[in-house]
C-alpha cells in the first residue's frame, strides 16, 4: 500500500494528481454504495423478517440466517384465523383504476384546452388546479363525511373513487399538459388541414403520440390511490375497505406478528413496487407536476 | 388559400370559437369545483356554527366562538408547532440528503444504477407500510433492528446483556416520526434533484475546469445556482406532501407523545372529540395558513414555467 503511494509520489505532481482523483472516485463511488444500502436497508429487513418464522422474527439480536419461510404471506392471504385481506386488496385495485380512468377522462381533455388549443387565462386555470392541491386536504373531511352520510354513500366504493378523481386530478392535469405541450404542433396542423375533426385528431394523433405520458400520468394516479389512507379510513368500512386501512387494523392483534407485518406490508406494496420500478423517470416527471422534462 | 382553412383554428376568433375551445376544459372544471370547493365553503360555514354531535339539539350560530377555542387551546396551538417543525425538519433534512445523494450518482461508477434503484424502495413502499414497519420492526425496543444492531456489536465483544437497549418512540417520539419520514422522501428529492443535475451544461463545466477552476468554486458558481430551481421545486412539493401527512404520525405515535400534527388533531376533533365546529374552524385557519404560504411559493413555481412560454 504504502509502497504504491511513495511509487505515485516520485513519479512527479501529474501522476500524483491522477492518483488522488482515482483514489477519490473510488471512496464516492463507495460512499454511494453505503448510503444506498442504508436506505434500501429496511426494506432488506422487511422482506427477510417476512420471510422468517415468527419466533425467528423476535429474537435479540436478529437471527439473519434462520432459516425462510413462506408461512407469514399463507397467513396473511390465507387468513388463518385473521380477516381476509382479498375484499380489501380488490376494493383498493378497483377504487384505484377506475379513479384512475375517471382522472385520465377528465385530465387529457382538459390538457389539450391548457396546451394545445389554449383557452384564453389558461395558465390561471393551471394554477386554479394546484392550488386545490395545496388545500391541505383534511379541511374538506368533515363536509365530505356529512355529504357523503345524506347522500348515502358512506362506506362505497363509488365515494372514494369520487374522492381520489378529485385528489388526483390536478396532479394529472399538470403532467398531461407538459406532454401534450411537447407535442410537434406542425403534425396536428397538417393533419387539420388534411381535415381532421377534434375527435379524430384526439383519437389518432394526439392519444398515440401522447401514449408514454398518459401511461406515467395513470400509474401516477393509481399509486396515489392505492397509497391514500385518511380518507380510506374515516369513509369506508367493512364493505368498502382499502388496503392500507385493512393493514392498520391487520396490526391490533397480539402476540408475535412480526413477520406477518413485514409480509403483509410488502404484499399490499408490491403493486407500486412493480409500478414504480417500471416507471422510474416518468415518477420524477409526474411527481414534479411536469416542470422537469 | 392555407391561411384561410387555417384561421378559425389556429386564432380565437368569435364567440363560438372561444367556447369551442372551453368546452374540453369544463368537465375538469366542474367537477373540481364540485367536488373540493363546495366542502371548503361548508366547512367555512360550520365553523360559525356552534355545534357538537354528541349534543344533537344544541346547535346554532356562534359567531368566532369556534375560532376563539382553536386559537386558545393549546392542543391546536401546539399542533401548529409540530407541524411546521416536522414539514421544515423532513423537508431540509431529506433535501440536503437527497442532493448529496444526487451529487454522488451524478458520476459515473460501478453499480450506479442499481444504487439509483435500491435508493428509490423507500419511496415506493405504501407510506402506512412504512410507517408500520419502522413502528414494529425497526424501533421496537425488544426486537427492532436498532436495538438488534446495537446487541449484535455489543456480542461481538462479548458484552451482549450490557448492550443499550432504547425505547425509540418513548424517547424520541418526534425523531421517530421524522426518521421514517425522510427515509421515505430522500429518494424523491434525490430524484428530482438528479434530473436537475443531468441538465446542467457540461462543456460549460469543463471548459471552467480547463480555466483552472476548482470542484469548490464550480460547485458553488455554476452547479448551485443551476440548481436552485430544482432545490425549489423540491422543497416545494415535499412541503405540499409532508404538512399533509396523516400515515405515519397516526400510525407510529398515535399523535401521542407530543407528535400531533394538524391533520391529526383536526381528524381527532372531528371523530373522537366530534366538535364539528371547533374542527371546522380549525380547518379553516389551516386553510388560510396554507394559502398565505402558497402565494409566496407559487411565485417560484411561476419562475419555473416562464420558460415554458405560451403557445
Amino acid at each position: 500500500m504504502t509502497a504504491v503511494a511513495t511509487g505515485a509520489r516520485t513519479a512527479g505532481p501529474r501522476i500524483t494528481l491522477q492518483d488522488r482523483e482515482r483514489r477519490r472516485g473510488v471512496w464516492l463511488s463507495a460512499l454511494a454504495w453505503i448510503i444506498g444500502l442504508i436506505f434500501v436497508g429496511p426494506v432488506l429487513w422487511m422482506l427477510l423478517t417476512s420471510l422468517h418464522s415468527e419466533t425467528d422474527a423476535a429474537t435479540n439480536p436478529p437471527s439473519l440466517f434462520a432459516p425462510l419461510t413462506l408461512q407469514s404471506y399463507a397467513s396473511f392471504f390465507g387468513a388463518a384465523g385473521g380477516a381476509n385481506p382479498w375484499p380489501a386488496l380488490i376494493n383498493s385495485a378497483l377504487i384505484s383504476v377506475v379513479s384512475t380512468a375517471f382522472v385520465l377522462g377528465f385530465a387529457i381533455p382538459a390538457a389539450y384546452a391548457l396546451s394545445i388549443r389554449p383557452v384564453k387565462k389558461w395558465s390561471d386555470t393551471l394554477f386554479f388546479f394546484l392550488t386545490t392541491k395545496m388545500l391541505p386536504m383534511v379541511a374538506g373531511l368533515l363536509p365530505v363525511y356529512l355529504i357523503a352520510k345524506t347522500l348515502h354513500l358512506l362506506d362505497t366504493p363509488i365515494l372514494m373513487i369520487i374522492i381520489y378523481t378529485s385528489m388526483n386530478l390536478p396532479i394529472a392535469a399538470w403532467m398531461m399538459r407538459s406532454f401534450l405541450a411537447e407535442l410537434p404542433l406542425e403534425v396536428l396542423e397538417a393533419a387539420e388541414m388534411d381535415g381532421a375533426g377534434m375527435l379524430t385528431l384526439f383519437r389518432q394523433i394526439i392519444m398515440p403520440m401522447a401514449s408514454p405520458g398518459i401511461v406515467a400520468t395513470g400509474l401516477i394516479c393509481f399509486i396515489f390511490s392505492w397509497n391514500e389512507m385518511l380518507f380510506a379510513s374515516v369513509l369506508t368500512g367493512t364493505t368498502s375497505i382499502t388496503a392500507p386501512v385493512f393493514l392498520t387494523s391487520f396490526v391490533t392483534s397480539e402476540g408475535l406478528f412480526l413477520s406477518k407485518v413485514c409480509a403483509a406490508s410488502i404484499a399490499v406494496s408490491l403493486p407500486v413496487l412493480v409500478a414504480g420500478f417500471a416507471a422510474q423517470d416518468k415518477l420524477v416527471q409526474g411527481l414534479s407536476l411536469g416542470a422537469i422534462k | 388559400m392555407t391561411t384561410m382553412r387555417l384561421e378559425p383554428t389556429m386564432l380565437v376568433t368569435g364567440r363560438r370559437e372561444v367556447w369551442l375551445r372551453r368546452i374540453p376544459l369544463l368537465p375538469a372544471l366542474i367537477f373540481m369545483v364540485i367536488v373540493t370547493q363546495l366542502p371548503f365553503v361548508a366547512t367555512l360555514i360550520i365553523s360559525f356554527v356552534h355545534w357538537n354531535a354528541l349534543y344533537p339539539t344544541d346547535v346554532g350560530f356562534g359567531w368566532f366562538q369556534n375560532y376563539a377555542a382553536v386559537f386558545t387551546d393549546g392542543a391546536t396551538l401546539q399542533s401548529v408547532l409540530v407541524t411546521i417543525g416536522l414539514t421544515v425538519g423532513v423537508v431540509l433534512i431529506s433535501l440536503v440528503l437527497g442532493f448529496v445523494v444526487a451529487l454522488l450518482l451524478d458520476r459515473k461508477f460501478r453499480g450506479r444504477g442499481i444504487v439509483r434503484t435500491i435508493m428509490i424502495a423507500p419511496f415506493l413502499i405504501v407510506p402506512v407500510a412504512s410507517a408500520l414497519v419502522w413502528k414494529h420492526a425497526i424501533l421496537n425496543p425488544s426486537y427492532g433492528l436498532f436495538n438488534g444492531t446495537l446487541t449484535w456489536i455489543w456480542g461481538l465483544f462479548g458484552q451482549a446483556s450490557h448492550a443499550p437497549q432504547i425505547d425509540w418512540v418513548t424517547a424520541q417520539p418526534l425523531a421517530s416520526v421524522m426518521a421514517a419520514l425522510i427515509w421515505q422522501w430522500t429518494p424523491f428529492m434525490m430524484l428530482i434533484l438528479l434530473a436537475g443535475l443531468t441538465g446542467r451544461p457540461l462543456d460549460v463545466i469543463e471548459a471552467a475546469k480547463i480555466d483552472g477552476a476548482t470542484n469548490a468554486q464550480i460547485f458553488r458558481h455554476m452547479t448551485l445556482p443551476h440548481m436552485r430551481q430544482y432545490l425549489e421545486l423540491a422543497a416545494l412539493l415535499g412541503c405540499i406532501y409532508i404538512v399533509q401527512n396523516f400515515d405515519a404520525v397516526f400510525t407510529i405515535t398515535s399523535g401521542g407523545l407530543g407528535t400531533a400534527n394538524l391533520p391529526y388533531t383536526i381528524y381527532q376533533t372531528f371523530f373522537e372529540a366530534l366538535d364539528y365546529g371547533k374542527a371546522s374552524a380549525a380547518g379553516v385557519v389551516v386553510v388560510i395558513g396554507s394559502m398565505i404560504i402558497a402565494t409566496f411559493v407559487l411565485r417560484t413555481v411561476s419562475s419555473l414555467l416562464k420558460e415554458d412560454g405560451k403557445r
